[in-house]
């Protein structure tokens, strides 16, 4: 049951339009329901080749030796891939648009740091070919002691799963290890609000499950260049990532593909085509890598583990106050896209609430587990799991309707966000009003009548003053999560139109703390954010750090 | 022992296209000498209609009918470049991208008539069925068709376009995390209705009742598609799924779709939907994406609702019959917290 409720907003559309807004059917509808569809899997190739890839199964471990003789003269065996095979072995999914360190091989070399981590490739005649070559290869492995949990792993002494990173963490700005939100003073706050809240939650990974595991088929051209179909859901993201592994020229790759049978963030971190592309430049032959089921489920990257602690302070009348977040997200042993996740937290936090102050630090942790990656919703499905639940919690605590409770701290139109850019475009408000009126949940006429298009802005628009502090510095050893330093009063900004007359947290001069002269002046809200200064890079250079560190 | 009702809400926002930017989508769109459009791009179509919604933002923006245009995508020799489909970014970014060379090649196409017909370009308009006409005088008119064999054989022009989509990159602030992150939010306030067997731990779920906000709804259908199956996600992720069910051990890791549970058809449950649509500013005829963020408010409306019926707090992600059951014992039985707000 859908309906639309053209009523809300009506004066901000104009609803007469052809086509937008017309349900029509998609183009490509018939063949996915008659199954004629093609997929990445649906060409055929004469003289086609397989590749399958021996995993580690210890989640950390030396190697010590590997003895592919045997396997080499197996039946149908036309190509063995080593590391040394791979003409640059080392990258991170990022640095096609510059962020972070290469830290991951294509295939292990020295160690390997996580369970199923690929250490040879084998190009058959068949795939069982394949797999009876790959039982026959030796490795002696050492095995080192793992970590899997996100506190173990960042305390003094833990395994150091990924060594570009030994502390455990990705590195931000060159400086934390972790990136930090600072708005306003919550330890000032939490003292001033009439309860405190912290607590605890965690999401476990989740796996992408598509239909349709990861894959590719690479086949040479006569015109020395290879085309390859392949199930990626980030065509040239792919493209760029196999020419930077193999030092091709990017126009040396045909890449063909757009029609993915699931995806849901599982097919960005081009797992398949670096390898398929390399098997059939070695063997002249069209190679296809497709992963199995189980290996889609174990070590196709899920969506990562997620820790988060919440910490609120929260006045009798339901207005928050303060909200103070530590976030863990679960690399696993490489970076791949968590580096960015954490920072698409922060961005997030604190949730859609207009909060006075607001104190949040969000790692990125590496673990002898899977890589982790995106998933739909990444960096805020967990986040909101956590708020959301804690939001309940509170209007327990204060007594309040849940519902109504969110209305009160709901951000409006022209309220200043914690990442200090100003809201618009706000619609919380009458998302939970239309919810509670579809639900048959009563709410108070006051809640009923307020919306985002006004009571923002005007003093909930100021940024306020703001202690910063050094926790976390890369190299000095401080332990994270120091409590930063006291800064002179905050304001509190006033609610929005209440129920009730209540008495308003009484308001302090604004801070004299200086703000350090190694800090630029906030910019205005709404100033377009400045163009960085371009870096080095492996092919086109595109643009250089945001968070992470320059490649050079 | 016995089966206790409970109910839970949640609201979210969610950022769409949020990559800090940095990050553009291209599109071309050119005329064959009928009057009949293709679209080049090379995003992915990963089930969620990439195709569809940029066909029909380009029908729009052309002018043209529906039938007289189809996207063609994820070529590298031919698709002008695009990162991939991610982040909420296809509707948004694409969409964008695609109108920048609709409104390219359209303009092409009414200077093309314009000579045609003996007028001023900016005195012309489409009706949206292939013609296009003097603006007041339907009359003063000429088909599309015609004026793509005119732009072909007589004039010597392509009606053809090519659009790019930037959003500037945003740096983000070391000490504060000030950054511009994000484009624009979608919303959602959902309600969970569900019953929860205290002798099993085992949690049904009876309905969902929500209301989104998407900013245009481009295609009401494909919305519905995202919203109900986006729901059923996050309501898989708030009960069954993960491939480490006791995090941080990394033990009992599923191989088959035997071992990692997922609802099936008898597990899902009705789910009533209001659509709001605030346009964004900076979208596509105001459009957001609703694809990623329709599971989010499903995850803790369930594990409030479950609190709700039988006292329990879950935390930890997913929420099995196990963690239910042992948190049901520990605390000494089932303890609804009375009828919630408006259930029945």
């Amino acid at each position: 049951m859908l309906e639309f409720r053209k009523e809300y907003f009506k004066d901000e559309r104009d609803d007469r339009l052809n086509e937008v807004g017309q349900p029509r059917q998609r183009q490509d509808m018939l063949g996915h329901v008659t199954g004629r569809t093609r997929y990445f899997d649906d060409h055929a190739f004469e003289g086609l080749l397989h590749l399958k890839v021996l995993r580690s199964p210890h989640p950390h471990a030396r190697l010590r030796s590997l003895d592919i003789a045997a396997a080499e003269r197996s039946a149908g065996v036309k190509r063995i891939i080593r590391a040394a095979d791979v003409p640059v072995n080392k990258n991170t999914l990022l640095s096609l648009i510059g962020f972070g360190k290469d830290d991951e091989p294509l295939l292990a070399v020295g160690k390997v740091r996580y369970k199923g981590e690929p250490i040879v490739a084998v190009v058959a005649e068949s795939e069982a070919a394949a797999y009876a070559a790959l039982a026959k290869i030796r490795v002696d492995y050492d095995p080192l002691p793992a970590v899997f949990d996100v506190e173990e792993a960042i305390k003094p002494g833990a395994p150091v799963v990924n060594e570009t990173y030994p502390a455990n963490t990705f590195e931000y700005h060159e400086k934390y290890n972790h990136q930090k939100l600072r708005f306003g003073d919550v330890e000032r706050a939490f003292a001033a609000a009439d309860f405190v809240l912290e607590e605890r939650y965690q999401m476990s990974p989740i796996e992408h499950a598509p239909t349709e595991t990861n894959g590719s088929i690479a086949a040479p051209e006569t015109n020395d260049r290879l085309v390859v179909h392949t199930c990626t859901q980030a065509l040239f993201f792919s493209l760029g990532t196999a020419a930077k592994l193999l030092d091709l020229p990017s126009n040396r790759l045909h890449f063909i593909g757009g029609t993915v049978g699931g995806g849901f963030g599982g097919k960005v971190d081009s797992l398949t085509e670096p390898l398929s592309i390399l098997g059939a430049l070695l063997s002249g032959r069209p190679v296809r890598y497709v992963l199995g089921r189980e290996e889609e489920m174990l070590y196709g990257c899920p969506r990562g583990a997620e820790r988060h602690y919440i910490k609120d302070g929260v006045m009798r009348d339901g207005r928050i106050v303060a909200r103070k977040v530590t976030s863990y997200f679960d690399a696993g042993a490489y970076t791949r896209l968590s580096s960015y996740g954490a920072v698409k937290c922060i961005a997030h936090l604190p949730g859609p609430y207009t909060i006075a102050n607001v104190h949040a630090d969000s790692y990125c942790v590496f673990t002898n587990r899977t890589p982790a990656t995106a998933m739909r919703g990444f960096g805020i499905t967990g986040v909101d799991f956590a708020l959301e639940v804690q939001m309940d919690k509170l209007a327990h605590k204060v007594g309040m309707d849940p519902m109504e409770f969110r209305i009160l701290n709901a951000y409006r139109d022209g309220d200043m966000k914690a990442h200090r850019r100003q809201a618009h475009n706000c619609a919380l408000i009458e998302c939970v009003q239309v919810a509670a009126e579809k639900a048959g949940w009563p709410i108070r006429d006051e809640f009923r009548r307020m919306n985002s298009l006004s009571g923002g802005g005007g003093e909930r628009a100021v940024i306020p003053a703001t202690a910063t502090d050094e926790a976390g510095r890369i190299g000095s050893g401080r332990p994270a999560g120091t409590t930063p330093p006291r800064a002179p009063a905050i304001p509190i900004p006033p609610p929005p139109r209440l129920p009730q007359p209540v008495a308003v947290e009484p308001r302090a001069a604004p801070a004299a703390r200086p703000i350090p002269p190694s800090r630029p002046p906030p910019a205005a809200p709404g100033e377009p954010p400045k163009p960085a200064t371009p870096g080095p890079q492996h092919g086109a250079t595109r643009f250089s750090s945001v968070f992470g560190t320059r490649r050079r | 022992m016995a089966k206790h009702k409970g109910r839970g809400m949640a609201s979210i926002n969610y950022p769409i296209g949020m990559n800090l930017g940095g990050d553009p989508s291209q599109a071309l769109v050119h005329s064959n000498p009928e009057g009949k459009f293709t679209v080049t791009l090379s995003a992915i179509d990963l089930g969620q209609g990439m195709k569809q919604v940029t066909r029909q933002i380009a029908a729009e923006t052309l002018g043209v009918p529906i039938s007289d245009v189809y996207v063609d995508t994820a070529d590298s020799d031919t698709g002008p470049h695009d990162m991939g489909s991610f982040a909420s970014r296809g509707t948004h970014r694409v969409g964008n991208a695609v109108m920048v060379a609709a409104k390219e090649a359209r303009g092409v196409m009414l200077e093309a008539a314009a000579e045609e017909l003996e007028v001023n370009a900016a005195d012309l308009e489409t009706d949206g069925r292939g013609n296009i006409h003097v603006k007041g005088a339907p009359s003063r008119a000429i088909s599309v068709k015609d004026v793509a064999v005119a732009a072909q054989f007589r004039q010597g022009k392509t009606i053809a376009g090519r659009g790019i989509f930037l959003i500037p990159l945003s740096e983000v602030n070391a000490e504060t995390g000030e950054m511009s992150p994000v484009s624009c939010y979608a919303h959602a306030c959902l309600v969970a209705d569900l019953e929860v067997d205290d002798e099993t731990g085992e949690v049904t779920m009876l309905k969902m009742t929500s209301a989104y906000e998407l900013g245009r709804a481009i295609n009401p259908k494909m919305v519905e598609q995202q919203l109900v199956g986006g729901a059923w996600m996050g309501m898989s992720h708030a009960l069954y799924e993960t491939p480490e069910p006791y995090y941080p051990d990394i033990a009992h890791g599923p191989r088959d779709f035997n071992e990692y549970v997922m609802p099936g058809p008898g597990d899902i449950c009705p789910h009533d939907i209001a659509v709001l649509e605030r346009p964004a500013p900076d979208g596509p005829f105001g459009g957001k994406g609703p694809g990623e963020m329709c599971a989010n408010p499903v995850l803790p409306a369930v594990a409030n609702a479950i609190f709700n019926a039988v006292g329990v707090r879950i935390d930890d992600l997913p929420i099995t019959p196990e963690k239910v059951l042992r948190a049901i014992k520990a605390q000494g039985g089932a303890r609804p917290q009375g009828a919630a707000a408006g259930r029945r």
